[in-house]
């Protein structure tokens, strides 16, 4: 009992040796095991000591904004990269971490190039990767697929071909949880990306908001509205949603043939699926689409979360130090281990030890080898244009807006 | 205005006027009977603190841009003037207002009806008033997931039991159909609540009034319409605002079963104001919808106060 008692006081930071206290915000799901693993063994060897702080998913964006308000925000912090931290760098709140990942070796080849671009903000570093890649990755049913004769679309044209054939068959081609705007948001991205390339999110990113009326969103929202009037998601796809678990169970079901989401569907349906996700959950990435411009390899959705440092934290050596950790070998196999797939340059290696390697090694290549990585939109734009972005997009799928009016909504966005 | 003086004040006058010396004695200070202010101190001191306080921050805070970050610019008007232009906003204060009126007519006549009947004697009465309690026991929260999940058009009941009575299981998926759910799951939790106000306010009428419109010949039907409504008109009145309070303010149900959707078909004032504040970041236009629903809500209470003569606390028990 005493030596509990004595490592709960060694714990509260304020050990002797001159050390201190850094506060680390994490988002808190399951990932975060492999953060606590790694803060103990930082601890270990560093005078100054790293206290975790685990917020609760739902309440983490809200709880950091109010911390970083206020006296008593972390030294390191949880993020998206882009738009997410936005506005603590135009308040001056976060440390420029351009020059430290130039002259550190161990920051510059440390990580994927893509994937720490795709966190900067006007070409400059504030995060450094921390978790597992999660590109949005169209998942399928195999054994709907070979019932039916189908291959996997490669192009836009077998995809419609295969919604005509499920639609004949009474199974809903694509499960879609319609409440949540940024399931649909997926469409838009993907659609935008293959059309008109990664520039044009790029320019509306970069603050031209005049970037929105590009044909190619134009013609982006066209092909997603006409799906939605296709019956390509079914008919009550509004009153699904995916945070319950209504969209992914109508996929392990076999009610619906596909599935576009992020790359926890696999883990999502490993935990409530098994079966499912062992036999029949297939994988491919998103099809091209005829007279895009946009690159076939391009990937979109959460590059991965990056660390930030706060300018005002009193051990801004010790933190970096910290950062440097998630670059180590033994960080990255902890990733592996708990199924996420890292960023870092050398994890093509350790993804044998993953929990299923195939799919591991899909992902990682399948992002190692994206000329561009296009971060969500509603992670990177600002919360103030990411909001109104995200309810238009519900009412474009919901009928309540036409591609027009969707265009000229996001046009008046400022 | 003696005409009106109620029992209550006439035993006040009789009590001051009586010969109590050994109570004045004991505590002279008191000898109208009336507590002294110092007991409303620390209701004043919470109400002032977590009430009035933010409410005031909130109508400075109207007046600013503020990112919740950096200090608060002011910018006037700005904010108001937005508001009153802003069709999202003009939208979703009409879906309150339906949404309010829905409420209004849906909860009232059931929850006055069971709380006449819950006011009754018998065992059985007793034991079905505390079931129908239940609901409001449970948090508002665990009773919207619940019917999240029974309204799943794949997987929930209505699937199953929907189409029986011709019912589209994708009742959140419609406008009508969103709107009107929120309306009967907010009903559904707090028409306990309103049904235990009946109930209270029932049981304060005199049974001699009923007994004698027995002798002179009236029926149940007469009884209710002759007797009961117009003794709980202060009932009605309370229940009535604390209802179209509590319907401006509906917020978890909205947040999550539709999430303001499908589109913005239940995007109603204190959703907006969550989208606008802490999804957008934009406090200022935040706090200005705040401080509408405010003005709007006490200002409703108020004409309802006033017009039912509720305020003037006269008794419904006159002549007697």
């Amino acid at each position: 009992m005493a030596a509990v008692l004595a490592g709960c006081g060694s714990g509260g930071g304020d050990a002797a040796g001159g050390g201190g206290t850094l506060t680390a915000y994490v988002y808190g799901d399951d990932a975060v095991k492999v953060q606590q693993a790694a803060v103990e063994t930082f601890n270990k060897t560093s005078d100054v000591k790293v206290k975790l702080v685990s917020v609760p998913g739902a309440e983490y964006v809200n709880k950091l904004r109010t911390a970083m308000g206020s006296p008593n925000a972390p030294d390191i912090f949880f993020n998206w990269g882009g738009g997410s931290i936005k506005p603590y760098v135009d308040a001056g709140q976060l440390v420029d971490l351009t020059s430290a990942f130039a002259s550190d070796p161990v920051l510059k080849d440390g990580f994927l190039s893509p994937v720490v671009t795709a966190g900067s903000l006007d070409g400059k570093v504030y995060g450094v990767p921390m978790r597992g890649m999660q590109p949005v990755i169209l998942f399928y049913n195999k054994s709907l697929f070979a019932e039916n004769g189908l291959q996997p679309p490669k192009t836009w044209d077998d995809l419609t071909e295969a919604v005509t054939v499920f639609k004949a068959k009474k199974i809903t081609p694509f499960a879609l949880g319609g409440t949540d705007a940024w399931t649909q948001l997926m469409w838009l991205e993907y659609l935008l990306d293959r059309i008109g390339g990664a520039d044009v999110f790029r320019k509306i990113q970069n603050g031209d908001s005049s970037a929105w009326g590009d044909p190619a969103v134009l013609r982006a929202a066209t092909m997603a509205k006409q799906l939605v009037d296709d019956g390509a998601f079914g008919k009550n796809f509004t009153s699904v949603s995916y945070s319950n678990g209504g969209a992914p169970a109508l996929f392990a079901q076999g009610k619906a043939a596909m599935h576009l989401m992020g790359s926890w569907e696999y883990s999502t349906q490993l935990g409530k699926a098994p079966d499912f996700a062992a036999k029949d959950l297939g994988w491919t990435a998103f099809p091209t689409v005829t007279g895009g411009t946009g690159d076939a390899g391009n990937v979109v959705g959460n590059p991965t979360n990056y660390w930030s440092v706060n300018a005002r934290t009193k051990h801004k050596d010790a933190a970096l130090a910290f950062l440097k950790h998630m670059a180590s070998q033994d960080y990255t196999k902890a990733l592996v281990a708990n199924g996420d797939i890292p960023t870092t340059a050398d994890a093509g290696e350790t993804l044998a030890s993953s929990p299923n390697p195939g799919f591991a090694a899909f992902q990682y290549e399948m992002v190692q080898r994206a000329p561009d990585f296009t971060l969500s939109w509603d992670q990177a734009l600002e919360a103030d244009q990411a909001t109104p972005m995200l309810t238009e997009i519900n009412k474009l799928f919901a009928g309540r807006s036409t591609p027009e009016q969707f265009v000229a909504a996001l046009k008046a966005l400022t | 205005m003696t005409t009106l003086t109620t029992p209550l004040e006439k035993q006040r006058t009789g009590a001051a006027a009586g010969p109590r010396p050994r109570r004045r004695a004991a505590d002279g200070r008191r000898a109208s009977g009336r507590p002294s202010v110092a007991w409303a101190v620390p209701g004043l001191l919470f109400f002032g603190l977590f009430a009035v306080v933010p409410m005031g921050l909130a109508v400075y805070l109207s007046f600013t841009s503020w990112d919740g970050l950096t200090s608060p610019t002011p910018v006037g008007l700005d904010n108001w003037t937005r508001l009153f232009g802003d069709p999202e906003f003009l939208q979703a204060a009409r879906l309150s207002a339906l949404l309010t009126v829905v409420s209004w007519l849906f909860q009232t006549p059931v929850a006055l009806l069971l709380g006449v009947w819950a006011a009754g004697r018998q065992r059985n009465r007793a034991v079905l008033s505390a079931v129908f309690f239940l609901p409001l026991l449970l948090s508002t929260t665990a009773i919207s997931v619940l019917f999240h999940a029974l309204l799943d058009p794949n997987f929930g009941v209505v699937k199953e039991i929907g189409p029986w009575f011709g019912i589209d299981p994708n009742i959140l998926g419609t406008s009508t159909g969103a709107l009107l759910t929120v309306a009967f799951v907010g009903g559904w939790q707090f028409m306990p609540f309103h049904t235990l106000i009946y109930q209270g306010g029932m049981r304060q009428i005199p049974q001699v009034l009923y007994q004698a419109a027995a002798i002179d010949g009236a029926g149940p039907l007469r009884q209710f319409f002759s007797i009961t409504l117009p003794q709980l008109k202060n009932t009605v009145t309370t229940s009535s605002v604390l209802m179209i309070v509590g319907s401006l303010t509906y917020f978890d149900t909205v947040l999550i079963m539709t999430k303001g959707g499908p589109g913005t078909d239940t995007t109603i004032v204190p959703y907006l104001m969550y989208r606008v504040g802490f999804q957008s970041y934009d406090l200022g236009y935040a706090s200005a919808v705040a401080t509408a629903l405010v003005v709007v809500a006490t200002g409703l209470s108020l004409l309802m106060v006033r017009f039912s003569g509720f305020g003037a606390m006269r008794s419904t028990r006159e002549g007697m």
